[in-house]
């Protein structure tokens, strides 16, 4: 038998949901009944099962109603319809004692945001869930400090959870899981808070930390490289619903529709995006100016470096804010104070070939055409945000010619 | 504007429901009655049981205790210079009335801003009735309350806890519903009943914010314990009263300076308490 079954289940947010309900069974979608009703679909009929000891990832970007989805694992919000079986036993049905009892015994959560509770030790934390069972003092700090060892935070129970940097703050989120030691393993999110680095290891952790313990996890993450490390099993969902559910190469390999494919495609946007994606429009500035014109200009467009362009827009080099204020007092020309040395990429350069260069040059880096014409600069802020998703189209268009032509009253 | 309508007897029905709770509540008040002077009367006999040195060493290790060295050296200053002054009976005769208005407005806030930060609906009806209560102006109070009370210590400590109880309410209900939601959600993950959920997590956490609230009432219950000396409770009230009465500047300002002493270790004692400290 499964460790746990999910049939139907459906949560519709709002006054009177069973009017959603009809419409979801007639196959409305989502935008459908929000636009007839007014109600949000938040999970719409899911089902699955999962194994136990299997680790099930549940996969989605926000608003597909992933975190709605294991809330109602432990009833933290109620489903509208269908059934949770947990060991056979229904727990939609279930009175409040009888779930409090599984949510004791047999649930345990790993939240986002760690939810930790500020007020309490490490220690007090993850006894917490032995605490409310009414287990003897002496007898529940034991089984926390066990299990804190077992995430490695052995000799930090006296701290209070704000002395500890995020990713101990989540080892105690899951030590505080582990203490009682439940069945089931709920995962929220659990590292998505946490920093490339931290997440990573985290990652590997739980791996080694569930060949000796042997959960039964259900893991949700927005992150597709999260999920296929460490899903045995990955539940793909979109709108509410529950769109593909297979192995890691299942769903890589054999995409249920172009949804799933078109989530696989972008697994890694910094592989797929390049500097044209993120470039910003340069400020240009040709030699012939003098200095107090390129003052002016640095003043009205409010940037720190202009770019030295000929005629057809070639690069010459850049004039930095220092640069013009040293010509400016000491009566030099432009080109006295011009640094010819500039970064400089092509524009088809992948956004993950970037970050060195970005990172380490004092001034935007350039992005030039054929025969060195200027296209563009790529400032940090826009490089994040083009791996955030961000990308803008409207500046591709190359500065027309009279770009630097600046009257000084 | 000319009269449309005749006036509504407003007054009228207000006094008839007085009218009415007085003849069949009598017993009630009269048990409230005896609670309140009861209390009213441990705390002062308390207070002025023990030698008046002993109390200024106890407030002054307190306010170290629970602030700082400055805190300490201004309570150990001001009390010596109201008994100085001559008002050491009076302050606290204030005082327990006071601290007896204070226990009353916690004893029922705290419980009701719990029941207001457990359900919406609760919270839609008390939210008007304490905007009621705390723009009323509060001598109104001291009328209903000489009703069925009579004069002395007793209205005067009902008419305080009317006036100074809404803080207490409103910031223990903001300071529940301010708990981050995910707190609340790891709470009832591990399987907390209602009760433990309240006590572990909730209240501790809303700590502050529910300490700010009882200081506050404290502060408004002794503005009020010194109005309703107009209707006969002793203390320092009292004195202020007359002075102004026989405008009498000196007595005047003497009497108000105590009550400023008393205002500021009341507030500094009780925003102390509310801060967590920690190892």
């Amino acid at each position: 038998m499964p460790k746990i079954q999910v049939q139907n289940l459906t949560k519709i947010f709002g006054q009177r949901p069973h009017r959603a309900l009809q419409l979801l069974h007639q196959g409305k979608t989502k935008q459908e009944i929000l636009q007839e009703t007014g109600l949000t679909v938040g999970v719409s009929r899911a089902s699955f099962d999962v194994q136990a000891g299997e680790i099930f990832v549940i996969m989605g970007l926000s608003g597909s109603g992933k975190s709605t989805l294991v809330r109602m694992l432990n009833r933290l919000i109620d489903p509208t319809e269908g059934k949770i079986l947990i060991d056979g036993e229904d727990i939609v049905q279930m009175s409040t004692e009888e779930l409090q009892k599984v949510r004791r015994k047999k649930l345990g959560m790993v939240f986002q945001k760690f939810a930790l509770f500020p007020h309490r030790t490490v220690l007090e934390n993850a006894a917490y869930g032995l605490e409310v069972q009414g287990i003897a003092k002496s007898e529940r700090e034991k089984k926390a400090a066990e299990s804190l060892a077992l995430v490695g935070l052995a000799g930090w129970e006296k701290s209070y959870p704000d002395e500890l940097s995020g990713g101990m703050q989540q080892r105690v989120g899951l030590a505080r899981a582990l203490a009682n030691d439940p069945d089931v393993l709920l995962m929220d999110e659990a590292f998505s808070a946490l920093d490339p680095l931290i997440r990573k290891d985290m990652q590997d952790e739980l791996l080694e930390l569930q060949s000796s313990v042997q959960k039964t996890i259900i893991f949700i993450t927005h992150d597709l490289d999260e999920a296929l490390k460490i899903g045995d099993r990955i539940a793909l969902m979109k709108d509410g619903a529950v769109v593909q559910i297979g192995t890691p190469e299942e769903i890589l390999t054999n995409p249920a529709n172009e949804y799933v494919e078109r989530f696989v495609e972008d697994v890694d946007r910094s592989k797929v995006l390049s500097a044209e994606h993120v470039m910003k429009r340069a400020e240009t500035i040709t030699l012939d100016k003098g200095p107090r014109v390129a003052f002016q200009l640095m003043r009205e467009r409010g940037v720190s470096t202009l770019y030295v362009v000929d005629k057809r827009k070639k690069l010459l080099g850049v004039l930095t804010a220092d640069a013009v204020n040293q010509a400016v007092k000491e009566s030099l020309s432009l080109e006295q104070v011009l640094r010819p040395e500039v970064p400089v990429v092509p524009p088809q350069t992948l956004l993950n070939e970037l970050f060195d260069l970005v990172a380490s040059s004092d001034i935007p880096v350039a992005v030039t055409g054929e025969q060195n014409r200027l296209l563009g600069v790529i400032v940090k802020g826009a490089l994040l945000g083009g791996l955030a998703g961000k990308v803008n189209l409207e500046t591709q268009a190359v500065p027309t010619s009279d770009e630097g032509q600046v009257n000084v009253q | 504007m000319s009269q449309l309508l005749p006036k509504l007897p407003l007054d009228k029905w207000v006094e008839a429901v007085v009218d009415v709770m007085d003849d069949q509540l009598g017993f009630l008040f009269d048990l409230i009655s005896a609670g309140i002077g009861g209390t009213v009367d441990l705390f002062h006999a308390v207070l002025t049981g023990l030698p008046f040195w002993l109390l200024i060493v106890l407030f002054t290790v307190l306010a170290y205790r629970v602030g700082r060295l400055p805190i300490a050296l201004f309570t150990f200053i001001g009390l010596v210079l109201i008994d100085n002054l001559g008002y050491w009976e009076n302050s606290m005769e204030t005082l327990a009335l006071v601290l007896t208005a204070g226990l009353i407005s916690v004893v029922i806030g705290v419980p009701m801003g719990i029941w207001c930060a457990k359900k919406d609906s609760v919270q839609n009806v008390i939210t008007p009735l304490l905007d009621f209560m705390q723009t009323m102006p509060a001598f109104v109070y001291l009328i209903p309350a000489i009703f069925f009370f009579g004069l002395g210590k007793v209205p005067g400590v009902i008419a305080s806890v009317i006036f100074a109880m809404p803080p207490t309410i409103r910031l223990t209900n903001l300071g529940i519903r301010q708990v981050p939601v995910d707190l609340v959600e790891a709470a009832d993950a591990f399987g907390s009943t209602y009760l433990q959920k309240l006590l572990k997590v909730q209240l501790p956490i809303a700590k502050t914010t529910i300490m700010a609230g009882i200081n506050q009432s404290i502060m408004l219950a002794l503005s009020m314990v010194v109005i309703a000396s107009m209707i006969g409770a002793k203390g320092l009230g009292a004195d202020v009263y007359r002075a102004v009465t026989q405008i009498n500047i000196g007595a005047g300002f003497e009497a108000g300076l105590a009550i400023v002493i008393i205002a500021i270790l009341l507030d500094r004692i009780t925003q102390g308490a509310g801060k967590r400290k920690k190892a």
